[in-house]
């Protein structure tokens, strides 16, 4: 039973007080640039949740075995395989999110959260709990890219997973003949800016107000 | 001259790594609290880019990409090896960091002592990665020649460490103005990055490389 509730413990962490992007400030770099639209974002949290979860499992069944003095190139070999995979496999079934996710795929290598976990974790820590512990960073980060993307996506475009939620009729059309918005036309128009980058950086920032305020430990002096 | 300075430019401001593709977003705000140290990892990095950038180009247009062992001897022609790209790109960026560092260390005492701890942190920066990642696609529609990656190389380091001293002296003023508290560090750091962004932004739409 203390089994499972420890097991629990590390489920949960990385989805409140040991979040990877809000709190630790780890992977950053990816959870901005692949959130335009809410597909590419998930395809990115699962392929990252699987590589850390595998990358977890490999290196806490080889941590007794591997010197000291090389695990940093032992880890980012294990990583560098599993991306290679998730690369190819990306490319063979969802061509056109692998075109989308084009170099942010191959930063998964150098994506912080998995050495910070593989440093912290797996090297101290039997397979299992190892396993559940990348398992359950990778879809706290995850959480994160698809709420950045859920915003992103309806208000830059309207649409979530590629289907119209703001109806047609809600939109302001401009008359051609006289460059005045037509009679009758509705009042809602989409909001360009959230698509460009600084709006990522934003919304993260927002998030990370949000939760703060919430959870009042987490915040600085 | 004229595509080297072209480009140089272009990677500086229009495609800031950071506030273009938020890459090496990790240690930029991890490392931005004082100036001082801020510039020592932006010329770590600048350093490290240009070193590890043409390598990594070398390495493509000889031995990765497809057809590229042909120089070896004809029969080789047909091998595609480029999905072995990332494996090799990061067996070299840290295997270069770890040269870069042991030389540094013996013939620039100084430069070591004020680099320290930045430079085995730089193999994990996703800008170096990144860098050589956006190398290898665009190389051949935007890049013709060995000046044009230098260039590049260059240029992003320069955007990146412009980036870093930018925030580290905005943050070194901060801390005398009264930041809401659930935003103080982190979340205010991210703020400030996406209006630095969009002041950035002005220099889109801009096109020098033909």
């Amino acid at each position: 039973m203390s089994n499972f509730k420890n097991g629990l413990k590390i489920f949960t962490a990385p989805f409140n007080s040991g979040n990877p992007v809000t709190v630790l400030v780890l992977g950053i770099c990816s959870a901005l640039a692949v959130t335009v639209k809410l597909q590419p974002a998930l395809v990115m949290a699962l392929s990252v949740t699987i590589v850390t979860g595998f990358s977890n499992l490999i290196i806490s069944f080889l941590r007794n075995t591997i010197p000291n003095s090389i695990r940093i190139i032992v880890q980012l070999l294990v990583i560098a395989t599993l991306v290679i995979l998730v690369n190819e496999i990306l490319k063979a079934y969802v061509y056109d999110v692998s075109k989308q996710l084009s170099v942010y795929v191959g930063l998964i290598i150098t994506n912080c959260i998995l050495m910070g976990r593989l440093e912290a974790f797996a090297l101290g820590n039997k397979p299992i709990p190892s396993f559940i512990d990348g398992i359950a960073n990778g879809m706290g980060y995850g959480v994160i890219l698809v709420v950045v993307a859920f915003f992103r996506e309806l208000f830059g475009s309207g649409t979530l997973l590629g289907i119209k939620i703001i109806p047609e009729s809600w939109y302001v059309v401009v008359d051609k003949s006289t460059g005045y918005i037509a009679e009758g036309s509705g009042f809602y128009l989409n909001n360009g800016l959230v698509i460009l980058p600084p709006m990522a950086l934003i919304i993260v920032g927002c998030i990370i107000w949000v939760h703060r305020s919430i959870n009042k430990d987490l915040q600085d002096k | 001259m004229e595509n080297f300075i072209n480009i140089f430019v272009q990677s500086i401001f229009i495609d800031n790594m950071i506030f273009a593709y938020f890459l090496g977003m990790c240690s930029y705000l991890a490392v931005s609290k004082s100036v001082k140290t801020a510039n020592g990892l932006g010329i770590a990095v600048t350093f490290v880019l240009l070193i590890t950038v043409p390598v990594n180009y070398l390495l493509n247009q000889y031995v990765l990409s497809e057809g590229a062992l042909k120089w070896a001897s004809q029969s080789l022609g047909g091998i595609d090896l480029s999905f072995l790209s990332f494996i090799v790109f990061i067996a070299v960026i840290a295997w270069i960091v770890q040269v870069v560092e042991m030389v540094v260390e013996k013939f620039a005492p100084a430069l070591y002592n004020q680099l320290g701890i930045f430079l085995p942190l730089i193999a994990v920066n996703c800008a170096i990665m990144g860098a050589s990642l956006f190398m290898q696609q665009r190389v051949g529609d935007e890049y013709h020649s060995f000046s044009d990656i230098l260039a590049f190389a260059l240029g992003s380091g320069i955007g990146w460490w412009l980036a870093i001293v930018g925030i580290a002296a905005i943050r070194e003023k901060m801390k005398y103005s009264n930041v809401p508290k659930p935003l103080r560090g982190l979340g205010i750091s991210f703020m400030i990055t996406g209006l630095m962004a969009i002041a950035f932004m002005s220099f889109m739409g801009i096109k020098l490389i033909n």
